[in-house]
């Protein structure tokens, strides 16, 4: 799922500064389940920026909403009525949400609330790790699913660099070294030889925009065809 | 204006421990600021931020939270996951400007009612060193969050 972390209080207080109606749009899924932008956390920021505003003698009226994907059309329309009211909206989705939040509806200044981290893992009770770049050429198959890209801080593709100690990185005496992990989960599989492979320097020539179409969308059918 | 300054406390604590404390001093009629409101809670663990941070917007001088002792949570860690809370709230009204130094954690055992009394007393005495709670003395807003649907 898609990791992020709340803005500072400030940086959001700031950017609402000159709004007076404020909607606090909250996302359902991913943000939701790293504690950072659902309908309760969003309520704690509501909460917050109110009481600031009337500390700071500002009128001002903070109000919440909460869809399950602002990544999803259908269900970013159930906002219409709360923007409508708003003068700016927070978003407290990824990236991806707050931009299609703020696509969906043009007219109104859309604010982030969030900083969007990593694509990542619920290690423990309130901890996520990164795991995934999205580098668009994975190499888990050969690697025993450990992400030498994402794992590794100078993200090696054959093989650990100079600095591993006793299968820990150089650049943190904590972090386990990428490819010591690769190298053991080989080892248990019997895929030791997977380590002979080359895998070759990753060509970002073609790292564009993204646009994925699934082969069954391919062709759109018009109602009377 | 001129009015004195009588502190609004707000209390929430659980039923097993603090509650039963609370109850006890009242048995030994020990003497303590009328100023507190209690909510009984069945544990502590129920406190979410959310009741915090709207006990001030209410108008709260200061809030307490009071748990059991640590290790004796009638739902093991309740106590302990009120405490996390506590302290992140604590962040929170720095934020905001209201200071977080308007509300503390207490663990008070059953048995133990003068500590109970002696928290009470220390909170009405910061309450008065960090004077009323300035949203309490503005005027009514008027809209709120609508927060109560989020409870619902």
């Amino acid at each position: 799922m898609i990791v992020a972390e709340r803005k500072p209080f400030d940086e959001i207080a700031a950017a609402t500064s000159g709004f007076r109606k404020v909607l606090v749009a909250a996302c359902g899924t991913c943000v939701a389940v790293c504690l950072t932008g659902g309908e309760k956390e969003a309520g704690i920021l509501a909460a917050q920026l109110d009481m600031a505003a009337t500390l700071g003698d500002r009128e001002q009226v903070f109000s919440v909403g909460c869809v399950e994907r602002q990544c999803d059309r259908e269900f970013l329309e159930e906002l219409g009525p709360q923007i409508a009211e708003a003068d700016a909206v927070i978003s407290m989705a990824c990236g991806a949400g707050i931009q299609f939040l703020a696509e969906a509806y043009p007219d109104t200044p859309v604010l982030s609330g969030v900083n969007t981290t990593f694509i990542g893992v619920n290690e423990d009770v309130g901890v996520w790790t990164e795991r995934c770049r999205s580098c668009r050429d994975c190499v888990l198959s050969i690697t025993g699913g450990v992400c030498p890209i994402a794992l590794c801080p100078k993200g090696m593709l054959n093989g650990p660099c100079g600095g591993a100690d006793q299968g820990k990185c150089e650049t943190d005496r904590e972090r386990d070294c990428a490819w010591s992990v690769i190298y053991r989960r080989l080892e248990n599989t019997g895929r030791l030889a997977n380590l002979e492979e080359v895998i070759e320097a990753r060509d970002h020539r073609d790292l564009l925009p993204g646009r994925q179409v699934h082969p069954a969308y391919q062709r759109r059918y018009s109602a009377h065809e | 204006m001129g009015e004195k300054y009588e502190p609004k406390i707000l209390a929430l604590i659980c039923t097993y421990c603090t509650y039963t404390a609370a109850d006890m001093a009242g048995s030994m009629r020990l003497q303590y600021p009328p100023n507190v409101r209690v909510i009984k809670l069945l544990c502590t663990g129920k406190v979410d931020v959310i009741y915090l941070l709207e006990a001030f917007k209410a108008g709260a001088d200061v809030v307490m939270v009071s748990g059991c002792e640590i290790g004796d949570c009638h739902f093991l860690e309740g106590n302990l996951r009120a405490k996390e809370r506590v302290a992140h709230a604590k962040t929170l009204l720095d934020d905001l400007g209201l200071g977080g130094d308007r509300l503390e954690m207490f663990h008070i055992g059953a048995s133990d009612a003068p500590k109970w009394a002696e928290a009470v007393k220390l909170m009405t005495r910061r309450a008065h060193e960090l004077g009323p709670n300035p949203l309490g003395r503005k005027k009514p807003r008027a809209a709120q969050t609508n927060i109560e649907e989020l409870r619902a």
